[in-house]
């Protein structure tokens, strides 16, 4: 079997670790999130929270525990969705001929840009989680040290699908652009609806009822349940409202995410096909 | 024919209803140092980018080591080593990692792969680069890294497209040095360059290209002999009058008009026939503005075939897009 994604990988992967600042920056943003955001929002949500009515043996949990599942969510986005753009650095001052000319097919490189994306979206996501639990985030509530590790499986799987998906998405926008700055300005244009029209940092079940139709077909919302269920439960209670998932629910989002990054690969795969550099 | 390593039929490729590659046959023989000449947008890069399939085939046929380019253009890949006209490094990766990563996207075995690389790494002299990214190499090293890359798979064409653009003349000596060597150890050279001085020095075999057009064939020494024995510019007072005297004389061979004055071809040894020349021009009235005794050059060639001087076609399409590329 050809293994050549792997030249990409460890290519991709070298780049990461050899600019420490972008490194560091990457690892310390998602933590300033939790650390900033959090802590003032779980301070207003709490303020609120306090005349209602919790239903009897429900489970509560703290705003930063429900956020926490969406800053991981959120971080991947962000993560994947610029985890392309080297390909465009490569097209216009680098790489990228060598790699068209060479006999690797070329599915090779949207899937070892996959991988290396996907590794850096995993070792974000381990130290959200590690420094959520310094903060105060109540990850897996009464879990046995198994259900932890496997919960903790879970919630890498869920990230791994949703990660490729958005890679692809990422190196399809890397190749068709021209510029840095075009492919900055579209992937921010991306990013907004996304954020917004998802449940990560907020429920949507105040949403008027067309943005609340459509975050059901937003990945970035079946990332989010996904996460949530691994990570507090399939029954629990958060800034009022009663969450209730059930296997389903899961499967659901699970295969959502699969034909998104699938469909995601389809495309990029055409554009690569297709490429022409002269 | 066997002898034949690259075989080109009828080639033709389009830029929308701009023809760039107009109808273009040749071939390059085994083992030969190949030069395609010509001037910026003649259309020799997008040549070079369709053998060495970056370009589609359009229109026409081409083989490469018996490959052909339209139907197996993966075995074309794996028996053909490039070094492109523009940078293609990684700035970011060391001198190693730079040829690590083209032996493995080539799918090199790994023990091979690492003899081959510290063997290219001698052979281009970087032994004390190996471990520096590529962005701290001067333009020559990286090149030579580049032309040592192109030929990690040994090969059995490498192409360069113009390999010395932008390098200072004591670095394209020894670059000189480096393709004369790899072609004396049986790898077959496809270049292309508009520095008609260093094409000439090098190649077995020339063609020229212009719009589009392969217009000359030949190797050096013939392509310069066809034009005569020397060459005489000149510049006079009236040019048209001159051009109709000098026909009458019997050492001259031939007159071409260009931009800047007078080419005149001449059938003997040029120290003789100037006198004879001059004399005719002066005696009748008119005035002799500059004179130039030569050997034909290939940019002589060029001027022959085409009417123009081969920088002054580069310059034409420098101009054109200069306006909109200035701030």
């Amino acid at each position: 079997m050809s293994s050549e994604f792997l030249t990409i990988y460890w290519r991709d992967m070298l780049r990461f670790v050899r600019f420490k600042a972008a490194l560091v920056a990457s690892l310390i943003q998602p933590a300033l999130w939790m650390a900033l955001y959090g802590a003032a929002m779980s301070n207003n949500f709490s303020r609120l929270e306090a005349g209602m009515v919790v239903p009897p043996g429900a489970m509560t949990v703290s705003y930063l525990t429900f956020m926490g599942g969406g800053v991981i969510a959120l971080t991947t986005l962000f993560t994947s969705l610029f985890g392309g753009i080297t390909l465009l650095f490569d097209k216009n001052w680098g790489l990228m001929r060598e790699l068209l000319a060479s006999p690797m097919p070329r599915n090779h490189i949207i899937l070892g840009i996959g991988l290396s994306g996907v590794t850096k979206s995993f070792i974000q996501v381990m130290v959200i989680m590690g420094f959520g639990l310094v903060i105060g985030v109540q990850f897996f509530p009464g879990y046995s040290l198994l259900q932890k590790m496997g919960a903790v499986l879970g919630i890498l799987l869920f990230v791994g699908i949703f990660s490729l998906g958005f890679l692809f998405l990422s190196s399809t926008i890397s190749m068709s652009m021209e510029t840095p700055e075009g492919l900055q300005a579209v992937i921010t244009l991306l990013t907004l609806p996304l954020f917004f029209a998802s449940n990560a940092l907020y429920p949507i079940d105040a949403f008027p009822w067309p943005v609340r139709f459509l975050s059901q077909f937003n990945p970035l919302t079946h990332l989010v349940d996904g996460v949530r269920y691994f990570m507090i439960g399939s029954d629990f209670y958060a800034i009022g409202i009663h969450y209730v998932y059930s296997s389903n629910d899961l499967i659901v989002s699970l295969l959502a995410l699969m034909g998104f990054a699938a469909l995601m690969f389809l495309v990029a795969w055409q554009v690569f096909k297709r490429a022409v550099i002269t | 024919m066997p002898d034949k390593i690259i075989e080109v039929k009828n080639l033709e490729y389009r830029y929308g209803s701009f023809k760039a590659v107009d109808d273009v046959s040749f071939f390059v023989r085994k083992g030969e140092i190949f030069s395609l000449l010509g001037p910026n947008g003649a259309g020799k890069s997008t040549v070079i980018n369709i053998l060495t399939t970056l370009l589609p085939i359009q229109r026409g046929h081409a083989t490469i080591s018996g490959y052909d380019l339209a139907t197996e253009p993966q075995e074309v890949r794996r028996s053909i080593g490039i070094v492109f006209q523009d940078e293609t490094l990684d700035r970011d990766l060391t001198v190693w990692e730079t040829l690590e990563l083209h032996g493995r996207i080539y799918s090199m075995p790994g023990r091979e792969r690492r003899e081959r690389i510290e063997e290219i790494i001698s052979l281009v002299e970087l032994e004390d680069k190996r471990d520096v990214r590529t962005r701290y190499l001067s333009g020559g090293m990286k090149r030579r890294l580049e032309i040592g890359r192109g030929l990690m798979t040994r090969p059995e064409v490498l192409f360069l497209d113009e390999p010395t653009i932008g390098l200072d003349t004591q670095t394209r000596r020894r670059l000189w040095d480096y393709i004369r060597m790899v072609n004396a150890s049986g790898t077959t050279i496809f270049l292309t360059t508009h520095y008609m001085d260093e094409a000439d020095q090098v190649s077995d075999w020339i063609d020229i290209m212009d719009h589009g057009k392969i217009i000359a064939s030949g190797d050096p020494a013939k392509l310069k002999d066809a034009l005569g024995n020397d060459m005489i510019y000149l510049n006079t007072s009236d040019d048209t009058v001159t051009e109709r005297l000098l026909q009458g004389l019997s050492v001259v061979r031939g007159i071409k008009a260009t931009g800047e004055g007078l080419v005149v071809t001449i059938s003997a040894d040029g120290t003789h026939c100037l006198p004879i020349i001059m004399n005719q021009i002066e005696e009748n009235g008119i005035e002799i503005i500059s004179v130039n005794l030569k050997k034909p050059t290939l940019d002589d060639v060029f001027v022959h075939h085409t009417g123009r001087a081969i920088r002054d076609a580069g310059a034409e399409k420098l101009r054109r897009i200069q306006p909109k590329g200035r701030r």
